[in-house]
């Protein structure tokens, strides 16, 4: 199997206990740069767990994370979210129009800037000026991924953030995530949606019950699954 | 009859009340029979043992130190209280006993400093009680409404942190929300003192044969200082409590009912 020098990420013995339940457990993972990433598994299988892991939004109970060599936990958290965006699954919309939005990590973005940042997201202009809770789900949520482009990222996270929006907002949430990557910028995204995977993923990671069950390039998983993961990907485990 | 007797056949004849409010329990079925009669049996008590700490704190030629010993011993108890009310905010007894200690030194400072009543122990007292019993009240009402504002809007403050915000900037307009929640209370009896019922400070005043006049001025002057140790209370704890729910490495942990993570 062909691994990249430099891995994003490096998880050595990572556990996740929260109120004495075992979310994740002794996962050994390397995560490469190269993607899109897609986290698969079942519901409640420590996908959105693995997640919050990568910028910190948790710590996990035991094990290091290393993000392009650098330990996750000796680095400034803050540094680190700039770094490591995140999409959330339901988009958070702040008060005030969607400039004021757009400002909340960059208190300097100019007009002009947040216009490209708009058009990017494939969003008129013109929104700027508008209440950003008057925002449809899908403007909302491209919306909240110009907001994380705002501090310059290396990766994106992205937590099943199609899982509200119509075919027609996923899919276009998707290009924008397949555009991101092509540019540069490491894309990770959580899903259970089995065709959302197979449309987007080029590593395939697949957790179930908290354990890694495979991961590896998408072609590899897809043609030459495990039982288990046979089983998620026909839907049994779902 | 004289007046200690005069007091407590006026006590004894209350009980009846009580009697009277359990008796209306028992017939409506309301289950409080026993929350009443513990709570009448406690007030006596702690109100009994009140009275023989203050005959001493306040017996002439008393010294003033006990007086200040007494409302540093209100401040630990308001401490306390508040700490056992809301006790899912680690390290809530100091940052209370703190608050309502600077409420307590800011509101006496000015009483005394401003000559508004003479330094002694028979004012110190009730004046530090007054200001503490209301500060204690938005104390507890910033500190839960804090932790709500921070539970509901969970999603917000994370947002807020995975664009790089610190947790104090994350938090802060959720804290903010309390604030104006806790504060907004007194505000609103401050707008309309006077206007339903005579406020207890002007009624003792009158009643003591104090002209209208200085007894609205001291009304007043008590109404601004109980405003003003509640501002201060309420800025120190709910800043206080979103800085307990945020680590060192600036992740939010809300201790309420933690919400099961999708995925």
């Amino acid at each position: 199997m062909d691994r990249p020098a430099s891995p994003l990420f490096r998880l050595q013995g990572v556990e996740v206990e929260r109120s004495g339940r075992r979310v994740l457990g002794l996962l050994d993972l390397t995560l490469p740069a190269r993607g899109p990433i897609v986290v698969a598994g079942p519901s409640g299988s420590g996908k959105s767990s693995l997640l919050r892991l990568l910028n910190r939004l948790d710590v996990p109970s035991a094990g290091t994370i290393e993000l392009r060599g650098d330990d996750l936990a000796a680095a400034d958290p803050l540094k680190v979210r700039r770094r490591v965006a995140m999409v959330f699954q339901r988009p958070v919309v702040f008060e005030g129009t969607v400039l004021v939005n757009l400002r909340e990590a960059a208190t300097d973005l100019s007009r002009d800037e947040a216009s490209i940042l708009l058009v990017r997201v494939g969003l008129d202009p013109e929104l700027l000026d508008r209440d950003a809770r008057d925002l449809s789900g899908g403007e909302a949520q491209r919306m909240a991924l110009a907001r994380s482009l705002t501090t310059q990222p290396d990766v994106v996270l992205f937590d099943e953030p199609t899982s509200s929006l119509d075919t027609a907002n996923a899919l276009r949430i998707e290009e924008l995530a397949q555009s991101l990557q092509d540019d540069g910028v490491s894309v990770i995204w959580v899903t259970h949606d089995l065709d959302q995977l197979e449309r987007l993923a080029a590593w395939i990671v697949v957790l179930i019950d908290g354990t890694l069950a495979q991961e590896g390039p998408a072609s590899e998983v897809l043609a030459h699954p495990t039982d288990a993961v046979a089983a998620f990907l026909s839907g049994g485990a779902s | 009859m004289n007046a200690i007797g005069t007091s407590l056949t006026a006590t004894a004849a209350s009980l009846l009340l009580v009697v009277v409010a359990m008796v209306i329990s028992w017939r409506q079925q309301l289950g409080l029979e026993r929350s009443i009669a513990w709570a009448a049996t406690r007030a006596t008590l702690q109100l009994a043992v009140v009275g023989l700490g203050l005959g001493l704190v306040l017996a002439d030629g008393a010294p003033l130190a006990w007086s200040w010993v007494w409302v540093a011993a209100m401040v630990l108890v308001g401490g306390i209280t508040v700490a056992r009310r809301v006790p899912t905010v680690p390290g809530l007894l100091g940052l209370t006993c703190g608050a309502l200690g600077a409420a307590a030194a800011a509101s006496l400072l000015v009483v005394f400093g401003f000559d508004i009543f003479p330094l002694e122990p028979r004012t110190v007292v009730p004046t530090a009680g007054m200001i503490l019993g209301n500060a204690i009240g938005a104390t507890v009402l910033v500190a839960r409404r804090s932790l709500r504002e921070l539970d509901q809007h969970r999603d917000h403050i994370e947002a807020r942190l995975s664009l790089g915000k610190s947790g104090a900037e994350a938090v802060r307009p959720h804290i903010r929300e309390a604030l104006r929640t806790a504060v907004t209370p007194q505000i609103e009896q401050t707008k309309i003192v006077g206007l339903i019922a005579l406020p207890g400070t002007m009624t003792g005043l009158l009643l003591a044969g104090v002209p209208p006049r200085e007894a609205v001025a001291v009304q007043l002057a008590v109404m601004f200082l109980i405003l003003g140790s509640v501002a201060i209370t309420t800025v120190i704890v709910g800043p206080g409590v979103g800085r307990r729910m945020i680590t060192a490495d600036q992740r939010l942990v809300v201790p309420i009912e933690a919400p099961t993570l999708p995925g």
